[in-house]
């Protein structure tokens, strides 16, 4: 029986310039992964991995690739400076981007670019980040990606001012698949702040598959703040695959308001010894939003650190599903793990599925996880009325406060006023 | 001002106010003493609108309002404030931002402008000036890690900020050290005035040397056994609770 969205994606692939399917676009291999894709069809709730997130209606819908750039007003794009690179439907706009006056050491530029340019050496090493793990998703990514930011920081360079990648969706006729893959390499003792908004210019229900590869050296700095404000009837299917070298620090802070369904996936190997992961992060499920966000983080070295505080809200008819998986593997001793989840259900209707899971085969490990789920306290919530202030915008406070400490800590004063203001400007809706 | 007659007031399917009748009129300052578990704080919370109580009988007028009608933060609005027992703890919600929303919200009820941030923290300056205290609590989440004595006077600091028409301080007294009831007391009777009241509840008449109260009650069994002016809590200071005794087993066997 044929599945909808995996033949239109099979039509949409032949589809693709006659140029991407040549050997300097890594063809062969997408040929390849289109057709592993194909014959594995989807994931079913028979996957454990894929219990709580259905997809039989996603299946039954078709999608298109985006042929053209499609104009946006510019007024959605986040305000800011700094060098920027801007994807709508997938497609680079050279024109909302600013690539000129990069600092010395830190090379910027769309990945269709890089493919162009390439030489055989930068080819393998692209080639190398194309390859797909067993999974749907990243393959059919593997297979379509013809673009995406690929940034680069050479050893010792740290850079102040903040890399920002957007992604916006554009209304178009009809419901198109976007495949991006970002690749980041921080190189050794370099350090960077990344920001990457998902963000929607209109009503639109696309398929957004994207991908992340972040390498980080020995010694490397990474803050990466993640902002995903997509369209209520959006599909969103998000991967990142870290890597941490020795001694090598990754910050994170992840806003997910959504889309209909969204998928993120975060896993992060900690290969080198002493590498460290902070991974922050807030989950809004509202309307009938269904999100399911899945840590995995690989301790493989000796003293390697995670700290992983993570807030999901649940409001009217949404979803909220969350996965905290950590392994620490044999070898791994020393090694520090915590995980925090805790979530505020914010209706009857609303559900949230929490699932740490720990998993330790070393010696001298500090572990500990947590996972709540509960409502916002009687007790605050009278205190704040008692004085004077309105329910709603008692509850409102009292969410926002609750969400706060997955990004207090968050060392840029910006970026966190930033955020604060997003779920600050969201939140009234949802708690009231 | 306030009136209670006749309140009875059911917790947890357990009658804990038992027919009490209260009348406060402004300029008035009442001090409410009794034994523990007498009913006090359930009286303090029935009056700011505290879920959980089921009232059973008796009516509440606060001004020319039934007070049992209104939200608590409407009753905030009319002019009540109750400094808690126990304050609670709110991290993640800064003291300063709590109590301009709280503020303005209060005075848009009452249809006056909203103070922008120069007029608020004007006021706040003016506020701490008069009751020594530092500012830096009020850079901090509502309550968090605060003391109890620097719980208390962030009570205090919220009555005098808010000037509400009739104040009700819970065991404000309790756990203080000498420096910080005088605050609390000069507080209270910097505020003192013709047209604001207070109902003050404390198990020590060392408050009520500073505090000064026109009444003095004991609050026993749910309901009001004993009234009479300030020597009454010096009386109680000296003997305890046990003589009122007597006086409520007339009206238990009457039942
Ligand atoms: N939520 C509740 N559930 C069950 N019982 C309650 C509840 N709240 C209050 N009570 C009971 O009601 C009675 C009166 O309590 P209240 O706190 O009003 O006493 P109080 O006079 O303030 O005492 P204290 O001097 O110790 O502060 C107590 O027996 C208490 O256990
Ligand atoms: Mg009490």
């Amino acid at each position: 029986m044929s599945v909808p969205l995996l033949a239109s994606l099979e039509q949409a692939f032949a589809q693709l310039p006659a140029a991407a399917l040549q050997a300097a676009q890594l063809g062969e291999s997408r040929r390849t992964h289109l057709a592993a894709a194909l014959a594995d069809g989807l994931p079913t709730a028979r996957a454990e991995r894929w219990r709580y997130t259905p997809l039989r209606a996603l299946e039954r819908r078709p999608f298109v690739t985006a042929a053209a750039l499609a104009e946006i007003d510019p007024a959605v794009l986040p305000a800011g400076e700094g060098p920027r690179l801007v994807f709508v439907n997938g497609v680079f706009a050279a024109a909302h981007s600013r690539l000129d006056g990069l600092p010395a050491g830190v090379e910027l530029l769309p990945l269709s670019q890089a493919l162009l340019g390439a030489d055989a050496r930068d080819l393998a090493h692209l080639a190398r980040r194309f390859d797909a793990s067993d999974d749907t998703f990243a393959r059919l990514n593997a297979a379509f990606a013809l673009d995406g930011l690929v940034l680069r920081v050479a050893a010792g360079t740290r850079c102040e001012q903040p890399v920002t990648v957007v992604m916006v969706g554009a209304p178009t006729t009809t419901d198109i698949a976007v495949h991006l893959r970002h690749l980041v390499d921080i190189g050794e003792g370099a350090s960077l702040r990344l920001v990457e908004h998902q963000l929607s210019a209109g009503a639109q229900a696309h398929l957004v598959n994207s991908l992340c590869h972040v390498h980080l050296k020995p010694g490397a700095r990474l803050s990466h703040l993640r902002v995903q404000c997509e369209d209520v009837a959006a599909t969103l299917f998000t991967r990142t695959e870290g890597v941490l070298a020795g001694a090598a620090e990754y910050q994170r802070a992840d806003l997910e308001l959504g889309a209909a369904l969204s998928r993120h996936e975060l896993n992060i190997a900690l290969q080198g010894n002493g590498a460290r992961l902070r991974s922050n992060g807030v989950l809004l499920a509202d309307g009938r939003r269904h999100l399911d966000t899945r840590l995995g983080i690989d301790h493989i070295a000796r003293d390697t650190r995670c700290e992983l505080t993570w807030r999901g809200l649940g409001a009217d008819r949404g979803r909220a599903v969350f996965h905290g998986g950590i392994l620490i593997r044999a070898g791994a001793d020393g090694t520090s793990a915590q995980l925090s989840n805790k979530n505020l259900l914010l209706s009857p209707h609303a559900e949230i599925d929490t699932q740490p899971v720990l998993e330790i085969h070393a010696d001298e490990v500090q572990a500990s996880h947590g996972a709540t789920v509960g409502q916002l306290d009687a007790n605050a919530l009278f205190y704040l009325r008692s004085r004077g202030v309105g329910e709603a915008q008692a509850r409102t406070l009292l969410t926002l406060a609750f969400c706060r400490v997955a990004l207090d800590d968050l060392d840029d004063d910006a970026l966190r006023e930033q955020i604060d203001a997003l779920l600050a400007a969201r939140l009234p809706e949802v708690a009231a | 001002m306030l009136k209670i007659e006749n309140l009875h007031v059911r917790v947890a399917g357990k009658e804990i106010l038992k027919g009490l009748s209260l009348t406060v009129k402004p300029g008035e300052v009442h001090a409410i003493m009794g034994p523990n578990g007498a009913g006090k704080s359930t009286l303090g919370n029935v009056l700011a609108g505290r879920e959980g109580y089921e009232i059973t009988a008796g009516t509440v007028d606060f001004g020319d309002k039934d007070l049992l009608q209104l939200e608590p933060e409407e009753r905030a609005a009319e002019g009540l404030f109750l400094a808690f027992q126990y304050p609670v703890e709110i991290p993640g919600v800064n003291n300063t931002y709590f109590l301009k929303a709280a503020l303005n919200a209060q005075r848009k009820y009452r249809n006056e402008a909203e103070l922008d941030s120069m007029q608020f923290l004007k006021l706040v300056r003016e506020k701490l000036r008069v009751l020594h205290i530092s500012d830096d609590l009020l850079h901090r989440a509502v309550n968090s890690g605060f003391s109890g004595g620097e719980k208390k006077r962030n009570e205090i600091f919220q009555m005098a900020l808010l000037e509400p028409r009739l104040a009700i301080l819970d065991e404000t007294d309790s756990g203080l050290d000498i420096d910080a009831l005088k605050m609390v007391a000069e507080g209270v009777n910097h505020m003192r005035s013709a047209e604001r009241a207070f109902v003050v509840i404390t198990h020590y008449q060392r408050l009520l040397d500073y505090i000064v109260p026109d009444y003095v009650h004991v609050l026993a069994e749910g309901r009001i056994v004993e009234s009479g002016d300030k020597s009454l809590a010096h009386k109680l200071e000296q003997q305890g609770y046990a003589w009122l005794e007597e006086r409520r087993l007339p009206e238990r066997s009457g039942v």
